[in-house]
């Protein structure tokens, strides 16, 4: 068995206001996950706003440094108080795709120009070996290189711009993509496009996925293991269908019943 | 009844004009919650400008009118020139982002008093705003905050408040819960409909999200690329939708429990920049033929009360239902 990821005591404190009023806000309070697979694995993280399920993504994503605790990687150190791993090295392992695309990408460059940056820093390839390597991962996304090559992010949708970030951030070849919220901004129609994408890239690209979200349907239909969380706390763990179908924790059940279903109204109070 | 006689909405922009909405005429019958759903770039969102009476600059009526089924107080005729005047009292707009739409810098509760009418003693009419906003599971001291020390499921409550404040004939809302989590989604749409029960009004909820549709509204419009292409009953548009288009957007939908493989609706709306022949669907329809591609269909009613723009929608309507309604256990 392989650890995929694995966090160990992992504590994060906000502390907000002024020296007189502060305020601290416990995001992540003793997160210990363990997920062990032999084959690459789809992780979802579901819960609320405020959960602390970003934040756990930050913290894997060295965006936001831990109190206390830290966070492996394939039995690498990510993360962790003090711990700074070689960035290359780092970048090879864990790559982000963010919630909103239109962000992602400045509009005063061209989108090709980020794919190509990350072909030669992180790969260290050569100007021929990155056109081709960006080529490669457009075209895992199901993107032309000619259709993308010198345009600018307003020339594409929400959705073409979140298949370019998960190409950029194939390019690097690795271990785990962390998804924070990859489809909340997407049109419902296209939705699936990218969730079927994330299943294909699973297969082909022998890449683990974090997947972070609060759509527990979505959460159901791609992934392998289920941590719901829930203010800071993960408070179930399991294999997915397992979690969903035979929730054991009241707050499971509060997100399963607030899902506008398909399958039967709500119960409302007379 | 509100209604929409052959709306035609264009943005006037350098490049050119473009029909953001496109010839849609619509009776919405008094006391529903209708649904409108579509992709971005749709024109949910502009019809929902029009109906509002908010047509600015880019933003013009090329053609159409809009019928609100009310009289003011003269007994003239209210229309889309002068329905600003009846704004809140008549009706209302829930926006999606409530962070926006607060002033960040006012406590909310002058924000109410800014739109009462100034006469009106001002402790007089906190007193009744703080009843109200109880009445909607809020803390009544949640008035004398600031929009940022809310959190983002009591602001759309507080947005919720405003709206409903004055029980306005029409309440408009452009997709009120997608910044929120499920769980306060399902509170806020909860709230909304149990207030449209309350007041027998009209709310117009857009969304595109097709749960939201299933779950809180009676009857349903389907918008492609500027034109209306299927109104109906909720209920029957889940149960036997006649158009491919809400067929694919309902099939899309992922359930806990069922592991079918679920498709994305493949490709992308055309271009309504660029000269549009035949049917706007066809080149994503897996039904498309030569018909389709030539000649635009027209909203037609299939069934009673159930209307689609397919050339094949006839063929669907006599197809097996689909199943989807299932009664809990």
């Amino acid at each position: 068995m392989t650890t995929i990821l694995k966090t160990e005591h992992l504590h994060k404190v906000y502390r907000l206001g002024s020296l007189r009023r502060n305020v601290s806000i416990q995001a992540l309070n003793d997160v210990n996950l363990t997920v062990e697979s032999d084959e690459p694995a789809i992780v979802s993280i579901v819960g609320e706003s405020g959960s602390g399920k970003t934040t756990l993504a930050r913290v894997i994503l060295r965006l936001v440094e831990p109190t206390a605790g830290k966070a492996m990687v394939y039995d690498h150190t990510v993360a962790g108080k003090g711990i700074k791993p070689a960035k290359r090295e780092f970048l090879s392992m864990v790559q982000p795709v963010f919630q909103n695309p239109f962000e992602s990408f400045s509009r005063y460059r061209t989108i090709d120009s980020y794919l190509f940056e990350t072909a030669t820093r992180v790969k260290g390839l050569e100007k021929a070996g990155a056109s081709e390597a960006v080529g490669e991962a457009l075209a895992s996304v199901g993107l032309e290189y000619s259709d993308v090559r010198g345009k600018y992010p307003n020339q594409f949708s929400g959705g073409e711009l979140q298949r370019m970030s998960i190409a950029r951030a194939l390019i690097a070849r690795p271990r785990m993509l962390v998804a924070d919220e990859p489809v909340s901004m997407i049109d419902a129609s296209r939705r699936m496009t990218i969730i079927n994408l994330f299943l294909s890239l699973k297969q082909e690209y022998k890449t683990s996925i974090l997947y972070i979200t609060h759509d527990l349907a979505t959460a159901y239909y791609i992934s392998d293991y289920i941590a719901v969380m829930n203010r800071g706390n993960i408070v179930e763990f399991g294999a997915a269908k397992q979690v969903l179908s035979d929730p054991q924790h009241a707050y499971t059940r509060l997100l399963l019943d607030s899902i506008p279903t398909l399958k039967h109204k709500w119960v409302r109070q007379a | 009844m509100i209604r929409l006689n052959n709306i035609v909405a264009t943005y006037t922009t350098q490049r050119g004009s473009i029909n953001a909405v496109d010839g849609v005429s619509l009776e919405i019958p008094d006391g529903i919650i209708l649904g409108i759903a579509g992709e971005s770039g749709c024109g949910k969102s502009t019809l929902m400008k029009v109906i509002y009476g908010d047509v600015v600059s880019p933003l013009s009526l090329s053609a159409g009118s809009v019928e609100y089924g009310f009289r003011d107080e003269r007994g003239g005729e209210v229309t889309g020139r002068n329905i600003r005047r009846y704004w809140f009292r008549r009706i209302s707009y829930i926006p999606q982002s409530s962070m926006s739409s607060l002033n960040p810098v006012v406590r909310i509760s002058r924000q109410f008093v800014d739109f009462l009418e100034p006469a009106k003693n001002k402790a007089k009419v906190l007193e009744e705003v703080r009843a109200y906003v109880k009445q909607l599971d809020l803390p009544p001291e949640a008035i004398d905050a600031y929009p940022h020390q809310l959190s983002g499921g009591m602001r759309q409550r507080i947005m919720v408040a405003l709206a409903t404040f004055f029980q306005p004939d029409i309440i408009l809302a452009d997709e009120p819960t997608t910044a929120l989590d499920v769980v306060v989604q399902k509170s806020i749409l909860l709230l909304l409909m149990e207030l449209q029960e309350k007041m027998r009004n009209t709310i117009i909820l857009v969304s595109h999200d097709m749960g939201v549709h299933y779950q809180a509204t009676h009857r349903m419009l389907v918008m492609y690329a500027a034109r209306a292409v299927e109104y109906g009953d909720s209920e029957a548009i889940f149960s036997r939708p006649l158009h491919p288009y809400t067929r694919m957007l309902i099939d899309s939908l992922p359930t806990i429990g069922d592991d079918h493989a679920r498709q994305g609706v493949p490709g992308r709306p055309p271009s309504l920049w660029e000269p549009l022949q035949g049917c706007r669907f066809a080149a994503r329809c897996p039904l498309a033929t030569e018909v389709c591609r030539q000649q635009e269909p027209a909203l037609t009613e299939y069934r009673p009360g159930h209307f689609a723009a397919c050339h094949y929608a006839n063929q669907q309507a006599r197809e097996q239902p689909l199943q989807v309604s299932e009664v809990r256990p």
